[in-house]
């Protein structure tokens, strides 16, 4: 039997290799993946992403559970942890707070150590994920590295994305900053039972307020005008990111988290975004393989030797990187 | 292409709650560049199988402190096996007494370390024992 149909007919240990194989881009894995690909575009991806310490792990534990006792789906892991950039080396400890799951067959889970990539994933993880997919896992979810401000790579993965957040890890200049809260389908405020939930709580409206202003308030001769902002095209219903407080070490605010991410799943499905966001990610997909089969082709085309060379004249300041580029593509690529 | 990193998951089996000796093999083998999963305290030999399957790890290393070596090991390694994960070495740290070594060794053991080992040993052990 191939490995693909190994897959698709629910072998785990041909599943976890296979996931290795991808996870080290090796050929026969590539193979795998496109025998798999028809297989794809049926689970429902759920991003999860949020400063260290947030509670990510316990969050995505909570949810997993809830999904297989309330909904019986089933339900694959994905939990990136950084990779040494010394040593290339990591611990991936967000097992540590899943052990709730061990023992069900309906959930899967695999940790991936993010191997130099900066984005918050890891290079292989969109690859880990359609192999999931495929597997016929309902909902995939992804946990990222502890990511801090830019790590927003998930958005372009996930059709539904959580940002975790919990009270006392910043003011509100950190929430009208660009970057991470602006990926967020839902924000969740976890560890709600701790003190100064409420300013965070609060910063995070004053900033979605900024962002889906609905009306603007003005003075105009001492009496004040309000005027609606102009009406959104009525073919774009609009989704305004709801806030979400959880415990998740205590399961409280679950049921309502997950109803949250049902209530963004219909608004993807009826608005069309479904449809885009999958293109968007497929699109780059694409870009990024069609950069790489370049550069692979770029390499084997261009002598080491040559590659060399024009490197040391750089580096002598000899020739600009501009220059050097266009005496390497001289007459190739076209 | 990515080179294949050796991942082994780091195991407590058992009541004990003391994982400072895990935790320094954990750490030891991330700066050997190695993928180390970690799972935590009192864990079934059932979890442990369980997470080495999904995690399709090259070692398994079990810390063991309150001396049920002899009846944690043997279950972790008839589960791996059932699992199909004959290919994995299983390495043991904790306070084995000498009498138990051979045993243990018989039932598929790679290595076991006592107190005072150095993760210079472990290390090259690991390394040795997934080479090829």
């Amino acid at each position: 039997m191939t490995s693909s149909q190994a897959i698709l007919n629910g072998d785990r240990l041909a599943l976890a290799r296979l996931l290795t194989r991808v996870e080290n881009d090796s050929p026969d894995g590539r193979a795998t993946l496109i025998e798999l690909f028809p297989h794809t575009g049926k689970a429902h991806l759920i991003g999860v992403t949020g400063a260290p310490g947030t509670g990510k792990s316990s969050l995505v534990n909570q949810l997993a559970l809830h999904y297989r006792k309330a909904e019986d789906k089933r339900v694959a892991i994905v939990a990136v942890d950084p990779s040494s950039p010394f040593t290339g080396g990591a611990v991936l400890g967000d097992r540590v707070r899943m052990r709730d799951l061990s023992g069900d067959p309906n959930v899967f889970i695999r940790s991936m150590a993010s191997r130099g990539s900066l984005g918050g994933l890891a290079q292989a993880t969109a690859n880990v994920v359609q192999v999931f997919d495929a597997a016929g896992f309902d909902i995939v979810i992804v946990e990222t590295v502890g990511a801090g401000q830019s790590e927003v790579d998930i958005a372009r993965l996930a059709h539904t994305t959580l940002v975790v957040e919990a009270p006392g890890l910043g003011d509100d200049i950190q929430a009208i900053k660009a970057g991470i809260l602006e990926i967020a389908d839902i924000l969740v405020v976890n560890k709600a039972d701790r003190p100064g939930v409420e300013n965070t709580e609060k910063s995070l409206k004053s900033m979605l307020e900024l962002a889906h202003p609905t009306a603007r308030v003005f003075k105009h001769h001492g009496t004040y005008m309000s005027v609606s902002m102009p009406e959104p095209n009525q073919n774009v219903n609009l989704w305004i990111p709801p806030i979400q407080k959880t415990i998740s070490t205590e399961g409280k605010g679950i049921p309502e988290l997950v109803a949250a991410i049902a209530r963004h799943v219909e608004h993807l499905r009826s608005s069309g975004d479904w449809t885009l966001r999958e293109r968007t990610r497929l699109e780059v997909e694409l870009e990024a393989l069609i950069r790489d089969a370049l550069m692979t082709r770029f390499h084997e085309d261009v002598p080491a030797s040559q590659y060399e060379d024009v490197l040391e004249k750089v580096v002598q300041r000899n020739i600009s990187p501009w220059e050097a580029v266009r005496m390497l593509l001289n007459g190739r690529l076209k | 292409m990515t080179d294949k990193k050796i991942r082994v998951l780091v195991a407590k089996p058992g009541l004990d709650g003391h994982d400072r000796g895990a935790k320094v093999v954990a750490r030891a083998l991330r700066d050997a560049g190695m993928e180390v999963i970690y799972t935590g305290l009192r864990q079934t030999p059932e979890m442990i199988a369980e997470a080495a399957l999904q995690e399709d790890v090259d070692v398994v290393g079990l810390s063991i402190l309150s001396g049920a070596h002899m009846a944690l090991t043997p279950r972790v390694m008839e589960l791996l096996k059932s699992n199909g994960q004959t290919n994995v070495k299983v390495f043991i740290g904790g306070i084995i007494p000498d009498e138990d070594l051979s045993r243990l060794k018989e039932m598929g053991v790679t290595g076991v370390y006592g107190p005072g080992a150095s993760t210079e040993d472990i290390i090259r052990d690991i390394k040795i024992a997934t080479a090829g």
